[in-house]
């Protein structure tokens, strides 16, 4: 909020000294910023020409990989590529890591929200260390936890399952939920739940209905932000899972890659693109919340 | 209320479900990989007690040093392009698109949130010489600069070089907003009294709006510097550590040494020295920046 504010009494300050002093200084102006609008369009076409030529190429026939030149534009719609990537395994990868990510997710959300509860509002001696301890989580390397972790699923019978990336994706989505989801707490008044001890409820109906719908936006955030990280895991996938039939959408596209990347480039592009698309969806639709949620991921140091 | 709120009962049941799953999946392996140092083996073969013999094999070991050499070179040259490219794109967010900002940071945000694998994938493409010209090479081909068609990822100075650009390019819209997030902070009051003072443009951001950002520069460059020691997604897909071992890190380094030869101590170690590393590069930029602000 403070941004837009700032931003908007930035320019009413601007337009009031452009008036005060309009000629002689705008043509100035005009000519010194040519050179800023040429770097904004140049990071533009940078960040964007890549992405574009990804998604045309996906539509090109092998034929016009052959014949035409890379920038050229596709000469149809050849739909074959992604009905050829999405059978030759893709589809299969894109189903697990549905199936991985989303239960995870929603373990996530709820063991970090009533433990960012039970932190944040409850009162208890050891609430400070706990809530370091979950804190110093971010910064574990991954690569710490892989062996130890390997030997326990190897010898439960985990390994090549789901559910080894279950269980993974939800312990390492625990330490930034619960630090996001305790600041969200600290903003819900105390007033308004002391009321609702007064008339009568419980504190677990404290949490479940009046805390809890007040801090909804965090929970969407997180549950955003942790989409993510999981739908774009590639170490555990690639540890915890061995057959083929079992990887994940971004373990599976490094193979699938392997596989037909120098042969065919079409369904290897349609395939890079099948992978891209669910973020991108979600991007387009929430991208304020994403960027949001993703930059106060990091600050907390 | 606050004997409600100290209830221990209801703070465990809270705090419970969490703090398990926590202990028993982070902090319990983390415990027992160090435990792993002093033993040699693996999960099939059983373990033996080795004492401080993967410390000394480390000490000597070749490929380890460089790993840390590339781990090192890759961290810093990223760190700052990351933090170089984002601090110019939040003046640009700041000082010239102003409102109209938006959009732009919207657009240039676009890349952070893609997988790894498919951003390595498309610059494999975007890079590639055989069986045909990617993007690049067709675009040196077409301005006739044929000497810079070349097998990119295939060398080990120009795979380096294409990891480096595809880094920045996939993080630079992240630390773009982060430090968007740090400009706006700037009271506006004091840059308006520098303008009236004469001060303009270029002088303008070194004098006045770099040192008023130098906190949240110092907690940018820390979440860069942590993220790029810990390199694997792209590295992993674009390279594969190749050509040879040239662009291979510490992480990868640690995996291969792990679950390709089957050495869990050696493994171990190797993570143990990363883990140690990202410890004192974070706490070196630390003492600086407490030096730097006081």
């Amino acid at each position: 909020m403070s941004q837009t504010l700032t931003g908007q009494l930035d320019t009413t300050q601007e337009s009031a000294r452009k008036l005060q002093s309009r000629r002689g200084r705008s043509i100035r102006k005009l000519v010194g910023k040519a050179p800023l609008a040429i770097i904004v369009t140049l990071f533009l076409v940078v960040v964007l020409y890549p992405l574009v030529w990804l998604i045309l190429s996906s539509f090109k026939t092998t034929q016009e990989f052959a014949t035409q030149p890379t920038w050229a534009l596709p000469q149809g719609f050849a739909w074959q590529n992604y009905v050829q990537a999405w059978n030759s395994g893709m589809g299969t990868y894109f189903l697990n890591s549905i199936l991985a990510v989303f239960p995870s997710l929603f373990l996530i959300l709820a063991i970090s929200v009533s433990a960012a509860f039970g932190l944040e509002v409850m009162t208890w001696r050891l609430r400070n260390p706990v809530l370091f301890l979950f804190l110093a989580g971010i910064m574990v390397p991954l690569q710490l936890v892989l062996l130890p972790l390997f030997t326990v699923y190897f010898q439960a019978g985990l390994i090549d399952t789901r559910w080894a990336l279950i269980i993974t994706y939800t312990a390492f989505g625990l330490p930034l939920s619960v630090f996001l989801m305790a600041g969200f707490f600290k903003s819900v008044p105390r007033e308004v739940m002391e009321a609702a001890v007064l008339d009568g409820a419980s504190i677990y109906k404290v949490f479940y209905r009046v805390a809890l719908p007040m801090v909804a936006n965090g929970l969407v955030t997180i549950a955003l932000v942790q989409f993510f990280f999981l739908w774009n895991d590639l170490l555990f996938s690639l540890t915890f899972i061995s057959s083929d039939s079992n990887r994940t959408i971004q373990t599976g596209l490094l193979n699938f890659t392997g596989q037909y990347g120098q042969v065919d480039w079409g369904p290897t592009f349609a395939a890079i693109s099948l992978a891209v698309i669910p973020t991108l969806i979600l991007y387009l639709v929430l991208n304020q919340q994403v960027i949001k949620g993703l930059a106060s991921g990091s600050l907390k140091g | 209320m606050e004997l409600l709120l100290r209830d221990r009962r209801t703070i465990l049941t809270f705090v419970g479900p969490a703090l398990l799953v926590y202990t028993l999946i982070v902090l319990v392996p983390v415990v027992w990989s160090l435990v792993y140092t002093v033993f040699e083996g693996n999960v099939i073969s059983g373990f033996q007690f080795v004492g401080l013999n993967n410390f000394a094999t480390l000490i000597r070991d070749q490929t380890f040093w460089q790993a840390v050499a590339f781990t090192l070179k890759y961290a810093v040259v990223v760190t700052i392009g990351q933090v170089a490219v984002g601090l110019l794109l939040a003046l640009l967010y700041v000082f010239y698109l102003r409102n109209a900002s938006a959009l732009v940071r919207t657009l240039i945000f676009f890349p952070v949130i893609l997988p790894t694998v498919a951003v390595a994938q498309l610059y494999s493409k975007l890079f590639e010489i055989q069986p045909q010209l990617g993007l690049v090479n067709s675009f040196f081909q077409a301005v006739h600069l044929n000497g810079l068609v070349q097998p990119w990822l295939g060398q080990a100075g120009t795979a380096f070089l294409v990891l480096v650009i595809m880094d920045i390019w996939r993080s630079m819209g992240f630390y773009a907003v982060l430090l968007y997030a740090g400009l706006v902070d700037v009271p506006n009051e004091l840059i308006e009294a520098a303008r009236v003072d004469g001060a303009h443009g270029w002088r303008l951001i070194r004098t006045i709006v770099l040192p008023l950002m130098t906190p949240i520069l110092f907690s940018a460059i820390i979440f860069s510097i942590n993220g790029t020691l810990k390199v694997f997604d792209s590295v992993l897909a674009l390279t594969n550590g190749g050509p040879g071992q040239a662009t291979t890190p510490l992480t990868l380094s640690m995996f291969t040494t792990s679950f390709a030869n089957g050495q869990y101590g050696y493994g171990s170690t190797i993570a143990f020295a990363l883990a140690l590393m990202c410890l004192v590069v974070t706490l070196v930029i630390f003492r600086s920046a407490r030096r730097n602000v006081a």
